[in-house]
């Protein structure tokens, strides 16, 4: 049984926005776990009437992803669950939801790389999530350690969050710490990856500033770092 | 190792046929370390058979564990499909960009044959030289990746869940080619003179894909492609969950499954019955700063857990040991077997 449920915060709202939101939003997060596309987007555009585009994303994507992302790092969701939430809610807010009505969040500049290898799945899913909530990543694909600082100077990035599957490149992770400091560069590490879940120890080893669990870890800890970030 | 009185072969099959041998058998998959003992970067190590030959049974000789391998790398299976690999010397080696760029791709692929690829021959060539210098005294290891595994390095993940969900036709078509190859791999290595094939499958577990997902892809081809196997199959998920498919799992007609650290391994006994052997489960990440004492109380919690009435194989759960772990770790598990994996299992007992 999965115990860390979040609490999503609704703003008070009316009776009926309220009840519309309970009742299509175990329904919406059903579909997306059934990887139903066509029952998603039946469900929000149900909602259209009651509920604002952005509220459709407040209310019912953003907290049925979290929900899937959580439910993933307890072990009750597979990754290709996750995975394909992530690309249908994408899929969706292009269909349904005009890109000037979503409210891009106010946060540091964000980039997300994978080191030295191809596997690129949980970059994806959490790129996933953080757009459909609104919070706009730079995708530096595969990519080497120095061609990654490069980068972040370049783009002035001030959060890197590293997603990893093989040990040798959450390792790369000190490497890339240490190049940083030396470089005189100001960016914080967020890592994330079947390692550091394997060994709850390794994200302090190599000097990252943040773990997450899971994909819906991710936008909290944006928001985290970025009250130190000036 | 001291008290031994069976050959690891004896011991290998007594546990497999869910009897207690005289110790709990181990098997480290030390797939990496014999370039260390060789002196050799891994880029080198990963050349030629007899160097592996030479590695395997260094390892075997230094910390006394109950298997061998022609083993070299999994990428090597997508470099015979044309694919790339990313060579390093301070880890395995990985596929690099997918060979199958458009699924349309899939129409057109030709199974390629195991001996034709050099990558692939020089692991028969071990695996023969190893079964040849072990005499029949030690289990010799084959590993294939099973079919519906094979796909994420020959085209990636996403694009793969992708194509389950919204092409199946092509899905079945990528299948179809691959279970092809796949027995053509595993029976190279059982003619070459393995004892049993590895099948790995991380796809199928639960941690990648749910289980009603499983049922209708991962299951049917497992059905379809271990019975083709000559020889015996263990089915690995490196890592990845499977308690809740082990009933599934059984119906394969492997013989035994590699299971996750992160799962309960007396949920994972109970559920394999008799019916399966379990190989597992030492958490090889953690295993990194291991002190002597994690080793001894990671072995003996395992051992606690599943030793009992034969059909458990001690060994880390992902099917490597990682290049980082020390030579002084993989020792002192080896010590703490020769310790507390001594059958009949008494001291659980009187630990209780």
């Amino acid at each position: 049984m999965c115990t860390q449920k979040r609490t999503i915060r609704v703003k008070r709202v009316s009776h009926d926005y309220a009840m519309t939101v309970d009742s299509h939003k175990e329904q919406f997060r059903d579909a997306l776990l059934n990887m139903n596309q066509d029952a998603a987007r039946e469900l929000l555009m149900q909602t259209a009437g009651a509920l604002s585009p952005v509220q459709r994303l407040e209310h019912l994507i953003i907290p049925a992803l979290l929900d899937i992302g959580d439910e993933w790092s307890c072990g009750s969701v597979a990754l290709s669950q996750l995975y394909m939430s992530g690309r249908i809610c994408e899929t969706l807010l292009d269909e349904l939801i005009p890109e000037h009505e979503i409210v891009r969040r106010d946060l540091p500049t964000t980039a997300m790389v994978v080191l030295s290898d191809y596997h690129v799945l949980g970059k994806r899913i959490v790129c996933s999530v953080l757009r459909s909530s609104g919070v706009d990543v730079l995708d530096y694909g595969t990519a080497e350690v120095d061609e990654v600082l490069a980068r972040i100077a370049e783009d002035h990035v001030k959060i890197l969050l590293v997603s990893t599957l093989m040990l040798h490149s959450a390792l790369q992770v000190l490497e890339l710490g240490t190049k940083r400091n030396e470089a005189g560069l100001d960016f914080k590490i967020v890592v994330g990856g079947a390692p550091f879940r394997m060994d709850e120890m390794l994200w302090h080893e190599i000097g990252a500033d943040a773990m997450g669990y899971s994909a819906s870890d991710a936008l909290g800890i944006i928001e985290e770092l970025a009250e130190g970030i000036e | 190792m001291t008290g031994d009185t069976m050959t690891p072969m004896e011991r290998f099959l007594a546990t497999v046929s869910h009897r207690e041998p005289d110790r709990v058998p181990l098997f480290l998959f030390p797939t990496l370390h014999g370039a260390r003992e060789l002196n050799m970067p891994l880029t080198q190590y990963f050349t030629r058979a007899e160097n592996i030959v030479e590695g395997q049974l260094r390892m075997r000789e230094r910390f006394n564990h109950d298997c061998l391998t022609g083993f070299f790398y999994a990428a090597a299976e997508v470099e015979a499909w044309g694919g790339e690999v990313l060579r390093r010397d301070d880890g395995p080696f990985n596929s690099g960009r997918p060979v199958i760029r458009d699924p349309k791709q899939i129409l057109d692929l030709v199974p390629p044959r195991a001996l034709d690829c050099p990558c692939l021959e020089e692991s028969i060539k071990a695996t023969a030289a190893l079964a040849e210098r072990s005499a029949g005294d030690v289990p010799i290891l084959g590993v294939a990746i099973s079919p519906f595994s094979l796909p994420v390095m020959q085209m990636g993940f996403g694009p793969y869940l992708e194509l389950m969900h919204h092409h199946p036709g092509l899905f079945e078509a990528l299948m179809a080619v691959n279970e092809e190859f796949c027995v053509g791999w595993a029976n190279a290595q059982i003619e070459a003179g393995a004892t049993a094939v590895v099948y790995f499958d991380p796809v199928s577990s639960t941690t990648i894909i749910p289980r009603n997902l499983y049922l209708s892809t991962g299951l049917e081809v497992a059905k379809r492609t271990i019975p083709r196997i000559k020889g015996p199959t263990g089915t690995h998920f490196a890592s990845g969950h499977c308690l809740s498919i082990i009933p599934d799992i059984i119906r394969t007609g492997t013989g035994v499954i590699g299971v996750s650290a992160e799962e309960d391994l007396t949920q994972i006994k109970k559920a394999c019955a008799g019916k399966l052997t379990i190989v597992g489960n030492l958490n090889g990440i953690e295993m990194r700063r291991w002190t002597r004492e994690d080793a001894e109380n990671a072995v003996k919690t395992a051992i606690a857990k599943a030793g009992r009435g034969g059909g458990f194989i001690l060994a880390d759960n992902h099917g490597e040991i990682p290049w980082q772990v020390s030579e002084e770790t993989l020792q002192a598990i080896s010590h703490a077997v020769d310790q507390w994996g001594r059958y009949p299992l008494n001291w659980i007992d009187s630990n209780a």
